[in-house]
């Protein structure tokens, strides 16, 4: 009796989430591969495409981390060939390292722009655009209305959006389905080798529309991501010799 | 009706349009030349320099040895039919069907269009003389044969006009090179000393067969106009333009969208049946006080989806000014290329840069924004780091080699490096704490160094050791030190990137 009442719960679950919007997308596991357990967190336990994402982070060690999370879940996004856009203030992305992500950065259009309202048109146009496989944009500052119109441009495309926010003054709501977090953490080499190892970020999912928020400590070995079990402690300080 | 036919023969085609172009030509014994072999050739010459005996064909050497301060320019391949096929075109003008034979003829069927100039004499005449004017120096004829006329043009001494039914008995004191024949056939004419058609007009046909080929007969009965000759005219592209003129003046935003709308629609039904897509259109508005607003466009890859090319047109409309009313629209393709059209996928909605959807939404981008905003960077074969990638030319742009991932890069760069603070122990270890932006970074774990030089054939300077570096915080670095450790010499360490 208690398996049929589960199953039942289950399933009012589901069409909940179908009623709210959220497609269960058969071929999904291209995207749940690079995200590991975190996928757990969603609605249905996949990474949801076509919705726009949301990243917060300050300073510019944080922003290269973020985009290294970003980057590693747009590889699994544009496998088949799949071109994106990414619009950006800065223009510091450095084309040449998203290669080592697994993107094609001759695939990548990058569109640099100064005014926030033109980067929000851009940005809703590109959504639009169903033959792209992602668009990010490095928006600061986005009002509800703001994200409320992307929403809407994804759920005609189902083009899946990045926000980067940089430094944002106030934390809004936003219609954005999750919210994220990312900020790098020390790495660290198989047997306490001198050098740099992956890069490891600890991910923190602060907001996620009918899922579990949760905070993750990653390493992104190449093609995907690997939990660490535990926090290792920070070897004490010393000057490591290299070449 | 009797067929007519005018034959014109540009004497110095090529030499007149360089005089044309360069008026000091004129009076300078000039020669167009072209490689072939190894040796300069000449390909053209004007009527100073043939005077002096120099023709094509001779060496360019040869020619300076007899004119010291002969001028020589350099020839442009597929020139005269170039020239020709304009020639033609404007030919049209005094007939419908024109043709133009390389290297330096037009033939134009004439057949019931010289009345309309009152007779044929006034109609060559009025043809010479304007293109006498344009700086051509030509021989025209008309005769009933398409054979006879080009012989007269090239070879006829008395009069250009041959009455209908003359041909035979003007051809007979010309040489057999008039009947358009092969140089070996002339040359074997010429060795059995007829060197004029009235020496060999009678002679046995399977004589002549026999001797000179079935080619020789059909020459000579063309031009004499026992068998029928074809000319392939040519077709001159009707501009891509389409008008609309309005009973009343238009004067409103929507009056405007409407008209460009119906333009769009019969211009690119057009295009698309001719499989052709436009590059670049203008659109030009006439208003009623003479003046003309022209808004234009220009989109990433041929298309004639017209709701695609309205919406690149509509972001512009705010910009015409009606003022008074616009009474007549003309819409103008001004690159027009053919399209191929792409196979579409079932299973799969994004084809990648080559998307029709993406590259219309880079057109709009575009036109609102601006084409520099747009960047695609593809693999340059450079170690530097700032040089090894550069802008693609298009979005279609294949990249040739490949991107490289045996060093590591950071994800983020800045634009230019910031120099650093910083404490090293010895040469060639990576520093100890470094300050960037007022803040202190103890760095705990280092890899590097990666030593990339300056490209000395492209660029001066020192070069680069690259550390990366991580601090307590786990944030990692991409450093540099400028030049070699030394203590009499300038060095700088900066910081370049920041890694994920």
């Amino acid at each position: 009796m208690t398996g049929t009442k589960t199953d039942i719960i289950a399933q009012l679950q589901r069409d909940i989430l179908s009623l709210q919007g959220f497609k269960t997308i058969l071929n999904n596991a291209v995207v749940d591969a690079g995200l590991g357990s975190i996928k757990n967190a969603f609605p249905n336990a996949s990474f949801p495409l076509g919705a726009v994402h949301e990243f917060i982070y300050t300073g510019e060690e944080a922003a290269a981390a973020t985009s290294g999370f970003v980057a590693g879940v747009l590889a699994s996004l544009m496998l088949n060939e799949g071109a994106s856009v990414w619009i950006g203030a800065s223009g510091t992305i450095f084309p040449p390292a998203l290669k080592s992500f697994g993107i094609s950065p001759d695939k990548v259009i990058f569109i640099d722009l100064q005014k926030e309202r033109e980067i929000l048109w851009v940005m809703e146009e590109a959504l639009k655009c169903t033959g792209l496989a992602a668009v990010i944009g490095e928006i600061p500052e986005l009002s509800f209305a703001g994200s409320r119109r992307l929403q809407l441009a994804v759920e005609q495309s189902r083009v899946t959006g990045f926000i980067l926010r940089n430094n944002p003054r106030s934390l809004n709501t936003t219609a954005c389905v999750t919210r994220w977090k990312i900020t790098p953490l020390a790495s660290e080499l198989p047997g306490n080798m001198p050098g740099l190892g992956f890069p490891r970020w600890n991910v923190e999912l602060l907001k996620v529309r009918n899922g579990n928020p949760g905070k993750w400590q990653v390493e992104f070995a190449g093609e995907c991501l690997r939990h660490i079990s535990r926090i290792t402690a920070i070897p004490p300080m010393q000057q490591k010799k290299t070449g | 009706m009797p067929k007519r036919f005018m034959a014109i023969w540009f004497c110095y085609l090529k030499t007149d349009w360089f005089i044309r172009r360069i008026p000091v030509l004129q009076d300078i014994p000039f020669v167009l030349s072209a490689p072939d072999h190894g040796r300069m050739v000449i390909t053209a010459v004007n009527p100073l320099v043939l005077s002096q005996g120099i023709g094509t064909g001779m060496t360019v050497a040869d020619a300076r040895a007899i004119i010291s301060s002969l001028q020589v320019m350099d020839d442009q391949p597929g020139l005269s039919a170039r020239l020709l096929k304009g020639l033609a075109e404007w030919c049209i003008r005094y007939t419908p069907t024109v043709a133009f034979e390389e290297p330096d003829g037009l033939m134009l069927d004439i057949t019931g269009c010289a009345h309309l100039w009152d007779g044929e004499k006034q109609y060559l005449a009025e043809i010479t003389r304007r293109l006498n004017h344009f700086g051509y120096d030509l021989r025209a004829a008309i005769a009933d044969t398409i054979g006879t006329a080009w012989a007269i043009a090239r070879f006829g001494k008395d009069s250009s006009i041959i009455e209908p039914g003359r041909q035979t008995a003007a051809l007979l004191p010309l040489p057999p090179a008039a009947l358009r024949l092969e140089t070996t056939t002339i040359e074997r004419l010429e060795k059995l000393g007829l060197c004029k058609l009235s020496n060999l007009i009678s002679m046995p046909r399977s004589a002549l067969r026999r001797r000179f080929g079935q080619c020789f007969l059909r020459r000579l009965d063309q031009a004499l106009g026992n068998e029928e000759e074809l000319i392939i005219p040519i077709h001159p592209i009707e501009p891509y333009q389409s008008r609309l003129t309005c009973l009343d003046p238009i004067v409103t935003a929507t009056g405007i969208e409407i008209a460009l709308q119906r333009l769009l629609d019969d211009l690119c039904l057009r295009l698309q049946k001719e499989e052709k897509g436009l590059r670049g259109a203008l659109l030009k508005c006439y208003r009623t006080d003479g003046k003309i607003e022209k808004i234009g466009i220009g989109t990433n890859r041929p298309s004639h989806n017209s709701r695609h090319i309205f919406k690149l047109f509509e972001i512009k409309i705010d910009s015409i000014l009606p003022a008074p009313g616009i009474e007549l629209f003309v819409l103008e393709a001004l690159k027009v290329e053919s399209v191929l059209p792409l196979q579409e996928k079932l299973w799969e909605n994004t084809g990648g840069l080559d998307n029709i959807g993406l590259s219309e939404l880079l057109d709009r981008i575009g036109e609102k924004i601006g084409v520099n905003n747009i960047h695609r960077y593809v693999p340059d074969e450079h170690y530097w780091p700032e040089n090894s990638y550069k802008l693609a030319s298009s979005v279609n742009e294949v990249v040739q080699t490949a991107w490289r991932v045996d060093k590591p890069r950071p994800l983020q760069v800045l634009a230019r490096p910031a120099p650093v603070e910083v404490t090293a122990p010895i040469p060639d270890y990576p520093p100890m704490i470094f300050r960037f932006n007022g803040k202190l970074h103890k760095i705990i774990k280092a890899d590097g160094p990666e030593r990339i030089e300056q490209e000395w054939w492209l660029q001066d300077g020192q070069h680069r050791d690259y550390y990366c570096v991580e601090d307590e915080e786990g944030h990692r670095y991409w450093l540099f030190r400028s030049g070699h450790y030394e203590v009499d010499k300038l060095y700088q360490w900066f910081i370049h990137g920041f890694f994920a």
